[in-house]
């Protein structure tokens, strides 16, 4: 028997980044067949691109640099999932693999690869694609049955648009995803799915997805419009369950989750609301993502039994 | 700077060891607002380099006559003046430039590079050795400004000084032409020149890497940002 001489904690548990990443893609499984089902086979061919890409990526990168290969962590097929989550079907296969090269190289790797970086690679990546390449990213098409594929818009800029003045929103539709939309996002179902299995193995805390949902729901009420459009007609569900709980670039403590969700809801709703985007789950991960250092600093739990802090006399 | 033979090493200080915008990290504003084309940022060199060569060159002849107390302001004048004199040059035969430069233009009076060497150089040092110093301070710009432009041209536009450049004429990343994406180029080119810089090191130190770092510090202290 071998005997180690350790610094605490001496008690490990069987999680590993490797167990957690693959909980993880399991989750987003549904999401995928959805997509599938949905958009046809190309959305899931575009997922196995982008995968497969991002592993390539930070496989080249570790080799070039000289470092410990990394791509057994899985981590960079979940972010290779997530980013064509981001992507309306008709995405161009090249630009995919642009993105994933952003979201590898630029924002995960020159950082210090997993656990370094400041910013959700998949969002980083996501925004820089939705500049560079506005139109690809916005062309969302539903492929009905009767004919090869017709244009449509996503819920929200329909709702920007007017659409459902009258009458109110398809929740129906909208809860099942058989409307245009990025892949990932349409389905709230099979999100919800996901969401179920992530709380049943533990791997995120419900905390940040339900103050985000909730902050997003609220303030649709205080604005006076339909507050379950609001949480199924965008990438809301997508960003709350998936991007905005990843380990790395989200606060530890629960108050810091809290403090975390509410931010992610203000800015959401700031941009669908009063922005000239009809969506703005993307851009509010990124700026809380910038964040979370302070709100880590600002919650940082005291210790048990620790003196209070005596105020300095002025 | 320490010794009389080193009067090459203060044009080459420039390209590199010294470089302006990637080391001592002055003139970052004109840096990341015209360097969206490969002209641009060539023209906008140019034209610094002329400042440069010539302020330096006046500063230095009358450093031993402007007061201690008030000597930015009168550098600022010298500045200003050949600023003028190069704005109404290309006014008049680079119409094209002066549109795509717009505001920048005028704006080399303050551009950190050109006073931060007269603070740091030409006020010390004598007429002929600020001129050279000026010439390679310009040209360590001017490639610098020029080498952004083509990567974001390339990148963002699909060309190279107006050419078209296969395959990204026909899909370009309009990231690299934003403000972002500025940025994040400049962010790239610093860490190239770090790393060429440690590629060039000798192996026993950091060798004159570190004049580098104090020059950058002295300019950082006496000038108090950058413009």
């Amino acid at each position: 028997m071998k005997l180690f001489v350790s610094s605490a904690p001496h008690i490990t548990g069987k999680d590993s980044s490797r167990s957690i990443m693959l909980d993880v893609i399991i989750a987003m499984v549904p999401a995928i067949i959805a997509s599938g089902v949905i958009f046809g086979l190309r959305a899931v061919a575009l997922t196995a691109v982008t995968a497969a890409a991002c592993v390539i990526f930070e496989w080249l990168w570790n080799k070039a640099m000289k470092k410990e290969q990394t791509i057994g962590d899985l981590s960079a097929v979940v972010t290779g999932i997530l980013l064509a989550f981001n992507m309306p079907s008709t995405m161009p296969f090249w630009m995919a693999v642009v993105g994933a090269a952003f979201a590898i190289l630029l924002v995960k790797q020159l950082f210090g690869g997993i656990g370094y970086n400041f910013a959700n690679p998949a969002i980083t990546a996501r925004i820089i694609l939705a500049t560079s390449f506005a139109g690809a990213m916005t062309n969302f098409v539903y492929p009905a049955t009767t004919c090869d594929a017709i244009a449509s818009a996503t819920p929200l800029a329909a709702n920007a648009a007017g659409a459902f003045a009258e009458g109110g929103a398809p929740y129906l539709t909208l809860f099942l995803g058989t409307h245009g939309g990025v892949l990932g996002e349409t389905s709230a179902l099979a999100l919800l799915i996901g969401f179920a299995y992530l709380l049943i193995k533990k791997v995120i805390s419900p905390a940040i997805p339900v103050t985000y949902v909730a902050t997003v729901a609220v303030l649709a009420v205080v604005f006076g419009q339909d507050p379950l459009f609001h949480v199924l007609g965008g990438g809301l569900l997508l960003g709350a369950i998936f991007m905005a709980t990843d380990y790395v670039t989200s606060p530890y403590t629960l108050k810091g989750k809290i403090v975390f969700g509410i931010g992610l809801g203000l800015i959401t709703m700031m941009i669908r609301v009063f922005g000239t985007m009809a969506e703005g789950v993307s851009y509010a991960i990124l700026l809380m993502n910038l964040f979370v250092p302070y709100i880590n600093q600002l919650t940082r739990q005291k210790p048990l039994g620790a003196p209070k802090k005596v105020k300095e006399a002025k | 700077m320490e010794k009389k033979n080193n009067k090459l090493s203060l044009i080459t200080n420039g390209f590199l060891k010294e470089n302006p915008v990637l080391k001592l990290v002055l003139g970052t504003c004109p840096t990341l607002a015209v360097t969206s084309s490969a002209f641009n940022g060539f023209g906008m060199g140019v034209a610094a380099t002329f400042v440069l060569i010539c302020s330096n060159v006046v500063i230095s002849a009358l450093r031993k006559t402007i007061p201690d107390k008030v000597r930015i302001p009168a550098f600022i004048t010298v500045i200003a003046g050949f600023v003028t004199i190069v704005q109404m040059l290309v006014k008049a035969f680079l119409p094209a430039l002066d549109t795509a430069l717009g505001v920048f233009l005028p704006l080399i009076v303050v551009n950190c590079v050109i006073l931060g060497r007269a603070e740091a150089f030409a006020s010390k040092n004598p007429v002929f050795d600020s001129a050279l110093d000026g010439v390679g301070m310009g040209l360590g710009f001017t490639l610098t400004l020029t080498l952004m432009g083509i990567f974001r041209e390339a990148l963002g536009a699909g060309s190279v000084f107006g050419f078209a450049v296969p395959f990204f004429s026909a899909n370009p990343i309009g990231f690299f032409t934003s403000a972002a994406g500025g940025f994040f180029t400049f962010g790239l080119f610093m860490a190239l020149a770090v790393k060429l810089e440690i590629a060039q090191m000798p192996k026993d130190g950091c060798g004159a890497g570190c004049i580098g770092c104090k020059m950058a510090c002295a300019n950082a202290k006496n000038e108090g940002g950058n413009a």
